[in-house]
């Protein structure tokens, strides 16, 4: 099972298109910024305080898809030991981070002239800080405890204890009353945004993603050798 | 599949039921306790009027906001009940006529509060001054907006 998921492919992979991917970053988002910061245009009640958003809403994303990555590999991890999936786990979880604390400031500092408070104990607020809580725990986790056997096992059981989070952050703003507002971009209704607003949104989010990627292959490269020479030894 | 694939599932799914089951009963005291703020309504139909800090979130009622100074009168309104606000201090970007806010303070009695503090809720509605603009002109704001 899942022996087309060869930690060599990736490494592979990482030799011969990192360079192409790093491109496809770079392009997307000079090209994103530039619309974000120069073309797009000034928000109707917030004006240009709108454009911090370019970077938060992605960065938010990308903080919550990641966890899901990580707790799906931790999942296999546990149940078929397969160790592709531990080092896809243990790769991605810094960029996650992250991209979680970069959510955090940017919506501080776009809350601090758009609600007056840098902070305030909402639902979605609070849960978004869980959240950074745990890859945290499950960062440190992979650095304190030595045994290999013993951190992959506690890794992915916190990791699955975090999943019960995502759901949380995602619909707190519908369940409870909350500072925040509710999502724009929803998948079975219409959005609520304009589209000369959205474009940048998704550029910058696609070049996010690539740099996710970016990070991501060069992270696995170096965890799955130095398994290798470990087990050599 | 090996049967130590199969015991691993297995008690991954006997313990996912136990979570699901706990989680089921925090999600439901959680419910009752993380409620942010309350609408006027809401302190309408309770049967006492709550002491100490209190958190109290609608619209701005359009034309309410009355300024002298730094000082700040307004009608806080779910579209049922309003509830009238004195503040005193520097109001957030987003504080206007027709949009969200949240103030927190204290009850003087059940429809009038002294705030200490006013947050401006935004909406999830983004678009250019002159789409807005455009909207208010025809009419479609109100139907796409309810404002």
């Amino acid at each position: 099972m899942f022996n087309f998921l060869n930690s060599k492919n990736f490494r592979d992979f990482h030799d011969h298109y990192l360079y192409w991917v790093k491109i496809s970053f770079l392009s997307l988002l000079i090209f994103g910024l530039i619309i974000a910061l120069f073309i797009s245009p000034a928000d109707y009640l917030q004006g240009d305080t709108v454009r911090i958003m370019y970077v938060h809403v992605p960065a938010s994303w990308l903080a919550l898809q990641i966890y899901a990555v990580m707790s799906v590999c931790s999942f296999v991890t546990l149940i078929f030991k397969t160790r592709v999936f531990t080092i896809i786990a243990k790769s991605v979880a810094p960029i996650g981070f992250t991209f979680s604390l970069i959510s955090l400031f940017t919506g501080s500092v776009w809350g601090q002239p758009t609600w007056g408070t840098f902070w305030t104990w909402d639902a979605r607020l609070t849960s978004m800080l869980i959240l950074v809580i745990f890859y945290v725990i499950y960062i440190m986790t992979w650095r304190i405890v030595s045994k290999f056997h013993l951190a992959e096992k506690l890794t992915s059981i916190i990791s699955l204890i975090g999943l019960a989070n995502l759901p949380i952050i995602k619909f707190s703003v519908d369940w409870w009353n909350t500072l925040h507002q509710p999502a724009t971009i929803k998948l079975t209704e219409s959005s609520t945004i304009h589209p000369s607003m959205l474009t940048p949104l998704v550029l910058m989010f696609l070049s996010f993603l690539a740099f996710s990627v970016i990070v991501f292959l060069i992270r696995f490269k170096f965890e799955s050798l130095k398994m290798k020479i470990n087990k050599n030894k | 599949m090996n049967s130590n694939i199969k015991r691993r599932l297995y008690f991954f799914l006997v313990s996912l039921v136990v979570v699901l089951i706990v989680g089921q009963f925090v999600f439901k005291s959680l419910k009752k306790n993380t409620i942010y703020f309350f609408s006027p309504s809401d302190l309408y139909n309770s049967t006492e009027i709550p002491n100490g800090l209190i958190r109290i979130g609608g619209m701005v009622k359009n034309d309410s906001i009355k300024k002298s100074g730094n000082q700040y009168k307004f009608i806080i309104t779910d579209k049922q009940n309003e509830i009238s606000v004195n503040y005193s201090g520097i109001k957030p970007n987003l504080f206007v006529e027709g949009q969200g806010a949240v103030v927190e303070g204290k009850l003087t009695s059940r429809t009038s509060l002294t705030a200490s503090k006013i947050l401006a809720k935004h909406d999830e509605n983004y678009m250019p001054k002159e789409v807005a603009d455009a909207l208010k002109k025809s009419g479609d704001w109100k139907k796409k907006y309810g404002k």
